[in-house]
C-alpha cells in the first residue's frame, strides 16, 4: 500500500446545488441539439403560493357556521358592467382557454360537458371555436386572440361572453405555438395554414396598440355583438395594479388574471419560468387597483394561475377575486398524467406527474395530441363527469373552509380571515405573518 | 332608401338597425351621413346591401362585414374591414394603419394610400391599394392577395405565410422569409382576373407589377435559421 492510498478517505460525492442535475441535463440537451426547451404545463419549481396562506376560522370573536346545513352560497355572477347578458354561474370555479389544436376536440367537449355539469363555464382557445365544445358547453367564453384564427362574427355572436387575451401567466408578452405535428388537416382548416408546419401565434394584436385604442376596439366587439355579451380581459401577471387599471379603464367588464404558474400548451420553459410574477403576489394589487376606481366586485376578477383545490379557491376569494379559473388541473381531472399510461410515458423518457412534452402530439392519455388513435382513448362522458365531481370537490371544499370562518357566501371571505406562514407569502399577499399583525413593507 | 344621420342618431342605433336586416329585405340602399370620424361604422352586418358612407370614418369601419357593399366616401381610420368575412368595402381617400387586418374574404379597395401594416395577418381577403403601403404590410399574411399600385414600405410580409403580394412600385425591403418570386403568365393572369373583378382593370399594366410571397423557410424551426428571427 502507498502512503497515497493510505491517507484517502472517502468522502460523499457532492452535487453542486446550483449544477443540479436537472441543469446539467439540460445543458447538455442544448448543446446536442441547438434549440431551447419547449414544453406544455406551468412552472415546475416552488414559488410562493397558497399553500403560504392559512385560513384562521371561527374563535371567540367570529361565529362560524354549520357545516352542510347552514347555507354557503357560491354562485357568481361575471360582467354586470356593460353587458346586457351577464355570465351567471352556480360555482366561481371556471375552466380557462385552451385550444382546439393544443388538446384533442374530444378533450374540448369533456371541458364543455364537466363545466356544464357543475355549473360553470369553459372557454375557447387559440384555434377558434369547434362545434362539439359549443354542443356540450351551457356558458361558451369565446377567446379574441392576436392571431384571430377561426375568428368570425357567427362565433361571436354564438358565444356568450368574449374574452380578449392580452397575455398569459405562463408567458406574458409571448405569442403561441403550435408545432407541425399538431398540424392536422382540421387544425390546419380551422387556422387557415399548411398543415404540418410549426405555427406561431403572433404575441400583438394586429389592429390596435395601447389601452385607448383597446377601448374602440372592445366597442367594436360590442357594436358587433349588439352590447350583449361580457367581454373580459385577459392579462399575465407582471404589472397588476397598472394592467388591471388600464383594463377598467378600457371598458372590460371582467379582468382575467393569469399567475406565472398557470400552464400553456407549448412555450419556451426558459419563458415559463422566468418571465412573470406569481399569482400571489398579484392579487392584492389587482384588487387594490378595482378598489381605487370605485370598481371592486363591479368589474369582476377572475384569478387562475396553478389553482388546484378548494383552499386555493377559498383563499383567492379572500384576497378579493370574485371567480378562478383552472387549465392544469382540469386536463389531470380528464385524465392527463395518469399513472396507468405510466409504461408510455416511460418510453417517451418521462414519467406521470412529469410529462409535459405537450407539443409532441404523442399523449398517452389522449388529451394533448390530434392523432385519432391516442385521442379516442379519451371519452368525453366520461371524462366529463370526472371533471364535474372535481369541481364539485372543490366547491365543497372551498365552502367548508368559508363556513368555518363564519361566512355563508364564498365571496364573504376577505383578507382578516387569512395569515401567512413565510416572510415572502406575507408580503406579497399583504397578509400578516401567523402570530403577529406584521405585514412586511406595511398595506 | 334608409338614410342615418350621425348628427342625429347614434352608431349604435345605425349598428342594430343593420343588424336587423334579413335575407329577404328590400332595405338594400342605406346611406350614412355626417360620420364625423365615429368608429365602428357599419360593424357586424350580414346582409347583401349597399352602404354609403358620406365622409371620413374613424375606426373599425366595417369590421367583421359579411356581404355589404359599403363605400367610404372620405378616409378610414385605423383597422378599416378588420377581419371582414366577404362583401366589399372601398375606401375613396386613405386608409390608417392595419387595414383589412386578418381579413378572411371580400374584397377591401383603397384608392389612396394605406398606412403600415396593411393586410397584417391577412387570411383570404384581396386587398388592392392604388397608393402606397406602409411598413410591415401583410405580416405573417396566410392567404389573400395584397396588390399595391404604388409603393411598399419597410419589412414588406414579414413572416408571411402563403398570401400573395403584387408590388408595382418599389419596395423599401422585404420582412424574414418573403422574397421577391417570378411573375408568370399565370400570375399575369390571375392579376387581371383580380383587377377586372374588382373594375380597376385597364387602370394599370400587370407587367409592372412584381410578385412576392414565403420563401418557406422559416415553416418548421431550423436552428441555421435563427438569425432570421
Ligand atoms: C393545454 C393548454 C392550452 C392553453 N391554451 C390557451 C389559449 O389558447 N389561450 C389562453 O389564453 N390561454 C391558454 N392556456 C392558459 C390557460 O388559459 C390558463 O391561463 C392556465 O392554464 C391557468 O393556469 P393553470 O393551468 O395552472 O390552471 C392554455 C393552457 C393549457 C394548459
Amino acid at each position: 500500500m502507498t502512503s497515497h492510498e493510505r491517507n484517502w478517505v472517502p468522502t460523499t460525492p457532492r452535487k453542486s446545488a446550483t449544477f443540479d442535475d436537472y441543469t446539467l441535463s439540460e445543458i447538455r440537451r442544448a448543446s446536442l441539439t441547438g434549440i431551447y426547451d419547449i414544453r406544455g404545463g406551468g412552472s415546475k419549481r416552488r414559488l410562493p403560493n397558497f399553500d403560504d396562506l392559512v385560513l384562521l376560522g371561527a374563535s371567540m370573536s367570529r361565529y362560524p357556521l354549520e357545516g352542510y346545513r347552514e347555507k354557503c352560497g357560491t354562485d357568481v355572477t361575471l360582467g354586470t358592467r356593460f353587458a346586457k347578458k351577464p355570465i351567471k354561474l352556480k360555482i366561481p370555479v371556471t375552466i380557462a382557454g385552451m385550444s382546439f389544436g393544443s388538446l384533442s376536440a374530444n378533450a374540448k367537449e369533456a371541458l364543455g360537458r364537466g363545466a356544464s355539469l357543475a355549473g360553470t363555464s369553459t372557454t375557447t382557445g387559440d384555434g377558434g371555436m369547434t362545434p362539439e365544445e359549443r354542443g356540450q358547453s351551457e356558458t361558451l367564453v369565446y377567446q379574441y386572440l392576436p392571431s384571430r384564427y377561426g375568428m368570425n362574427p357567427d362565433d361571436l355572436r354564438r358565444a356568450d361572453a368574449i374574452e380578449i387575451v392580452i397575455g398569459q401567466g405562463a408567458k406574458p408578452g409571448g405569442g403561441g405555438m403550435l408545432l407541425g405535428q399538431k398540424i392536422s388537416d382540421r387544425v390546419a382548416e380551422m387556422r387557415q395554414l399548411p398543415k404540418g408546419i410549426d405555427q406561431r401565434s403572433a404575441c400583438r394584436h394586429p389592429d390596435w396598440t395601447g389601452a385607448d385604442d383597446l377601448e374602440i376596439k372592445i366597442n367594436e366587439l360590442r357594436e358587433i355583438t349588439d352590447w350583449e355579451k361580457p367581454i373580459y380581459l385577459k392579462v399575465g401577471a407582471s404589472r397588476p395594479y397598472f394592467d388591471v387599471a388600464l383594463a377598467v379603464k378600457s371598458g372590460a367588464d371582467v379582468v382575467v388574471l393569469d399567475g406565472m404558474q398557470g400552464g400553456t400548451a407549448a412555450t419556451q420553459e426558459v419563458f415559463i419560468e422566468h418571465v412573470g410574477i406569481p399569482l400571489l403576489s398579484a392579487i392584492r394589487p389587482a384588487v387594490q387597483a378595482l378598489q381605487d376606481l370605485g370598481m371592486h366586485r363591479k368589474v369582476q376578477l377572475v384569478v387562475s394561475g396553478g389553482i388546484r383545490n378548494g383552499a386555493d379557491v377559498a383563499k383567492a376569494l379572500a384576497l378579493g377575486a370574485d371567480a378562478v379559473a383552472i387549465g392544469s388541473a382540469a386536463l389531470v381531472a380528464l385524465g392527463d398524467n395518469d399513472p396507468k399510461w405510466e409504461r408510455e410515458y416511460a418510453k417517451l423518457g418521462s414519467t406521470a406527474g412529469a410529462y409535459d412534452d405537450w407539443h409532441e402530439g404523442r399523449d398517452p392519455a389522449g388529451i394533448t395530441t390530434q392523432t385519432p388513435e391516442l385521442s379516442q382513448r379519451l371519452d368525453p362522458v366520461i371524462a366529463g363527469r370526472r371533471l364535474a365531481n372535481y369541481l364539485k370537490v372543490m366547491t365543497l371544499e372551498a365552502q367548508t373552509l368559508a363556513r368555518a370562518c363564519g361566512k355563508n357566501h364564498l365571496h364573504n371571505l376577505e383578507p382578516e380571515d387569512l395569515a401567512a406562514l413565510t416572510l415572502d407569502a406575507a408580503a406579497m399577499a399583504r397578509i400578516p405573518l401567523a402570530g403577529t399583525n406584521w405585514i412586511p413593507g406595511g398595506v | 332608401m334608409s338614410t342615418f344621420d350621425l348628427t342625429k342618431s347614434s352608431v349604435r342605433e345605425l349598428n342594430a338597425a343593420l343588424h336587423t336586416l334579413k335575407d329577404d329585405t328590400n332595405d338594400t340602399l342605406w346611406s350614412v351621413l355626417n360620420p364625423n370620424g365615429e368608429h365602428s361604422i357599419a360593424a357586424g352586418v350580414d346582409a347583401a346591401v349597399a352602404i354609403n358612407v358620406q365622409g371620413s370614418v374613424g375606426y373599425f369601419c366595417g369590421g367583421m362585414n359579411k356581404r355589404a357593399n359599403i363605400v367610404v366616401d372620405g378616409s378610414a381610420g385605423q383597422g378599416v374591414g378588420e377581419n371582414m368575412m366577404s362583401g366589399r368595402i372601398h375606401v375613396k381617400g386613405d386608409a390608417s394603419q392595419s387595414a383589412g387586418a386578418t381579413g378572411r374574404g371580400g374584397l377591401l379597395i383603397v384608392d389612396g394610400n394605406a398606412s403600415a401594416r396593411c393586410g397584417i395577418s391577412m387570411k383570404g381577403i384581396d386587398i388592392i391599394v392604388k397608393g402606397d403601403v406602409g411598413h410591415l404590410s401583410a405580416f405573417m399574411g396566410q392567404n389573400g392577395r395584397l396588390v399595391v399600385f404604388g409603393e411598399a414600405g419597410e419589412a414588406l410580409g414579414d413572416s408571411i405565410y402563403e398570401a400573395r403580394l403584387f408590388v408595382r412600385g418599389p419596395v423599401a425591403g422585404l420582412g424574414a422569409d418573403c422574397i421577391e418570386k417570378p411573375m408568370r403568365d399565370e400570375h399575369k393572369a390571375e392579376l387581371i382576373e383580380l383587377l377586372a373583378a374588382s373594375g380597376q382593370d385597364h387602370k394599370v399594366d400587370v407587367a409592372e407589377f412584381r410578385r412576392y410571397g414565403s420563401a418557406r423557410k422559416l415553416y418548421n424551426f431550423n436552428i441555421d435559421n435563427a438569425g432570421a428571427y
